[in-house]
């Protein structure tokens, strides 16, 4: 692994692959805390043209041309929908879909155009679909660095604006904000994102840099800071991680590479994160389901007891017990913890013990005001003393 | 036109019909991007169904990718249920892990057999000719062509006979529930035929240029009518029409096929979203052209209206003060005052505004409103 830091290829990968994820889950988060998770996949396709006409236009292949055209193309598709959106009653899905399908098409179309053009090899605008990280040179990461910096920079210039515009746009236009400008704002920083990961993961996966490493990163933390910073580490962990091992392993596409790590990253997070995991969730239930359980089983014992008001340390068989936890199970184990907390006892059925009789009675009284003027079951001394 | 070429044109508008009919469904209920989502996942099944059975034109090649779409729908709809995250990003998250895997097991395993990532994404439209359907060595067709007819066909029919409850399920999903129409198994049934309908077309256009069929024409056939039932047709035609046009744009500039049908989708639309009545933009901006020309007529009646007993009437009501008072530039003012006479609202007596009965109603009616 030390080889990332003396090859060049390595180098070069690794960092362009780093800038190509901290960029995308920055600016991810904001896209996804504005619900608008998808538009990144729309601007990503609708790029595709743009690279084309920028190659057809000046004939250059220099990174700066392309992502230049993929960049205004994008930022074309995006101010479209949302007219769209405005201006019909096509509502914002059908317009995304539109949108980057319409667009991608018409790159195809020009792609193959470009096949047939005498003098060009297109090889070079191949690798725009999935994404090559192998032949990325030290003047694209300059470029990528070029663009992805002030990016971030006006991220956090930004910051408490774009802040407003995630959690509350309209709050933020009561104060004076101009909101619309800044959605415009928001959506040049997302394009400036997703032309960065062109090279890297190409078009057609890019809108999951933006969204996954931001899911991931969401299930960690409530506060935007954080999740901003987590989110760009996961983004530039599975940038390299993806990059390295496709230049590495022959035949390895690197953009579906580095999609399927981000993509473990987020299970691992929706699994794990403390609190919002769903593995702590289902954790939560189970120890909340066994603790109702056994303090339904307390609950039926004490209702027995007072019952047999003249001893109400009376044992009573497994089988009223079980006929009681209708609908609900685990009325061994539950016994078995009241006895192990000395609350039960077993004689030859089970009863509780006087510690049992007067917990109960609390908890009961807890539930049921009514309960706390009835004195507690007596146990008359000497009758039942082992 | 030779018999190939009618083949491949008769293919497209097949696919064109097949993808937009339930396309139709999916924009009216707001599920357009599952589309995208479908069609790229169906690329998973595909590559996973061609292990098992190692055989491309499998039938159950198409059983086991329409499978892998309605297991998209299902994890996107699980990831939501956790309620750890929205809707779009739920969807932004399941279709490329699943189109990954797909594409790196292409790329590792089976680059020696028909699939490869190109065709994935563009389809291959222009050789489904060559690859006939012989039936006791009678040549028939197209395979391809039979596959997407029989798909149609499975639409149509499914459309027809539960029309009643897609309309309700659509429109009015909690009065469905209520009546018993089980939306669930209605949401299901349709996302399975739009996942099937996605794996039969994949073949000839690829996996993003199905939701441009499936999504464009309903869209476009959206801005026109009210009626679902014309949406369905207008959205069939205007499938039809990209197709054909698509077709001969990709011969004329010998382009890809798929995209350039892709293309020709939003051309009909952009036409269409600038030209329709009532919902076009030029509509829209003539609408809002009149609305202001008329409420300036108003302002003018009901000006007069209210100073025409004053003492002042004669300067309040004069035609220069128009200018001063409603802030109207001379052109503008000088418009407004012949609209006005034109319609015989006012009437100018010693270069004095006068209000003529049919003004002053029009003036007293915009007054109470």
């Amino acid at each position: 692994m030390l080889e990332v830091f003396t090859d060049y290829t390595l180098r070069t990968v690794s960092l362009g692959a780093m800038l190509l994820g901290l960029v995308s889950g920055a600016l991810g988060s904001f896209a996804m805390l504005r619900r608008t998770s998808l538009l990144g996949d729309a601007i990503s396709h609708a790029a595709l043209p743009g690279i084309a006409i920028a190659f057809l236009l000046t004939g250059s292949k220099s990174p700066i041309v392309l992502l230049l055209g993929a960049g205004v193309a994008g930022w074309i598709a995006t101010v479209n929908m949302i007219q769209i959106v405005r201006r019909s009653r096509i509502k914002e899905d059908a317009a995304l879909g539109l949108i980057l399908s319409v667009f991608f098409g018409f790159g195809i179309v020009l792609l193959t155009l470009i096949q047939q053009l005498p003098t060009a090899s297109q090889a070079g605008l191949d690798k725009f679909l999935f994404g090559q990280a192998a032949t990325l040179m030290q003047r694209d990461v300059v470029v990528m660095a070029v663009l992805g910096i002030p990016a971030l920079l006006l991220t956090a210039l930004f910051w408490k604006e774009l802040k407003l515009l995630a959690f509350n746009p309209d709050y933020g236009s009561t104060l004076g904000f101009p909101m619309r400008g800044l959605e415009y704002v928001l959506t040049t920083l997302l394009v400036v994102a997703i032309v960065i990961g062109l090279q890297t993961v190409g078009v057609v996966l890019m809108s999951a840099m933006l969204v996954a490493p931001a899911a991931a990163a969401r299930q960690w933390t409530d506060r935007l800071s954080i999740m901003v910073l987590l989110a760009a580490l996961f983004g530039a962990f599975s940038g390299v991680t993806g990059a390295l091992v496709s230049s590495m392993v022959p035949k390895l596409p690197t953009g579906p590479t580095i999609v399927v790590i981000v993509s473990l990253v987020v299970l691992l997070s929706l699994l794990l994160a403390p609190n919002r995991g769903v593995l702590w969730a289902w954790l939560r239930q189970f120890r909340n389901r066994r603790a109702l359980q056994v303090q339904a089983v307390m609950e039926d014992l004490y209702l027995l007891a007072r019952q047999h008001a003249d001893d109400p340390l009376t044992p009573h068989p497994d089988a009223v017990l079980r006929t009681m936890a209708t609908g609900h199970g685990g009325v061994d184990r539950s016994l078995q913890e009241l006895e192990e907390r000395g609350l039960a006892r077993r004689v030859v059925g089970w009863s509780l013990t006087e510690k049992g009789l007067k917990e109960a009675h609390e908890m009961a009284s807890r539930f049921d005001p009514r309960m706390r003027e009835l004195d507690p079951p007596q146990v008359k001394r000497g009758e039942r003393e082992e | 036109m030779s018999g190939a070429q009618v083949e491949i044109q008769f293919i497209a508008i097949l696919t064109a019909v097949a993808c937009a009919l339930p396309g139709v469904f999916l924009v009216l209920r707001k599920m357009a991007m599952m589309s995208d989502a479908v069609s790229h996942a169906i690329l998973f099944g595909i590559v996973v169904a061609y292990f098992i059975v190692k055989d491309i034109s499998n039938p159950f090649l198409i059983l086991g990718a329409a499978l892998a779409g309605l297991l998209t729908v299902l994890l996107v709809e699980l990831l939501y249920k956790t309620r750890l995250l929205k809707e779009d990003a739920a969807i932004g998250l399941v279709f490329p892990l699943l189109f990954s895997l797909g594409v790196i097991m292409v790329s590792r395993f089976a680059s020696h057999v028909h699939l490869d990532t190109d065709a994935v994404l563009l389809g291959e439209l222009a050789f489904a000719p060559f690859d006939r359907l012989t039936i006791a060595g009678v040549d028939i067709g197209p395979k391809t062509m039979w596959v997407i007819a029989g798909i149609l066909l499975l639409n149509v029919a499914f459309l027809t006979s539960f029309y009643k409850e897609l309309k309700l399920v659509t429109f009015d999903a909690g009065l469905a529930g209520a009546l018993g129409l089980a939306p669930a198994a209605i949401h299901y049934s349709l996302m399975g035929l739009v996942s099937l309908t996605a794996v039969g077309s994949f073949d000839a256009v690829g996996a993003v240029l199905v939701v441009a069929l499936m999504i464009v024409p309903p869209a476009t056939a959206y801005l026109l009518t009210d009626r679902l039932f014309h949406m369905l047709l207008l959205a069939a035609g205007f499938g039809a029409l990209s197709a054909v046009t698509g077709y001969w744009g990709a011969v004329w500039m010998d382009a890809n096929i798929a995209g350039s049908m892709a293309t020709m989708t939003g051309v009909w639309f952009a036409v269409v979203f600038a030209l329709a009545p009532d919902r076009g933009l030029l509509a829209q901006a003539r609408r809002r052209k009149r609305q202001r020309w008329e409420f300036a007529r108003r302002m003018l009646i009901v000006h007069i209206l209210q100073h025409e007993n004053e003492a002042d009437s004669s300067t309040e009501c004069s035609v220069g003060h128009m200018q001063d008072h409603l802030h109207w530039g001379k052109d503008f003012a000088d418009r407004v005052l012949r609209g006005a006479k034109k319609q015989n609202l006012v009437e100018v007596r010693n270069d004095c505004l006068f209000l003529t009965e049919r003004g002053r109603i029009s003036a007293e009616k915009a007054m109470v409103e």
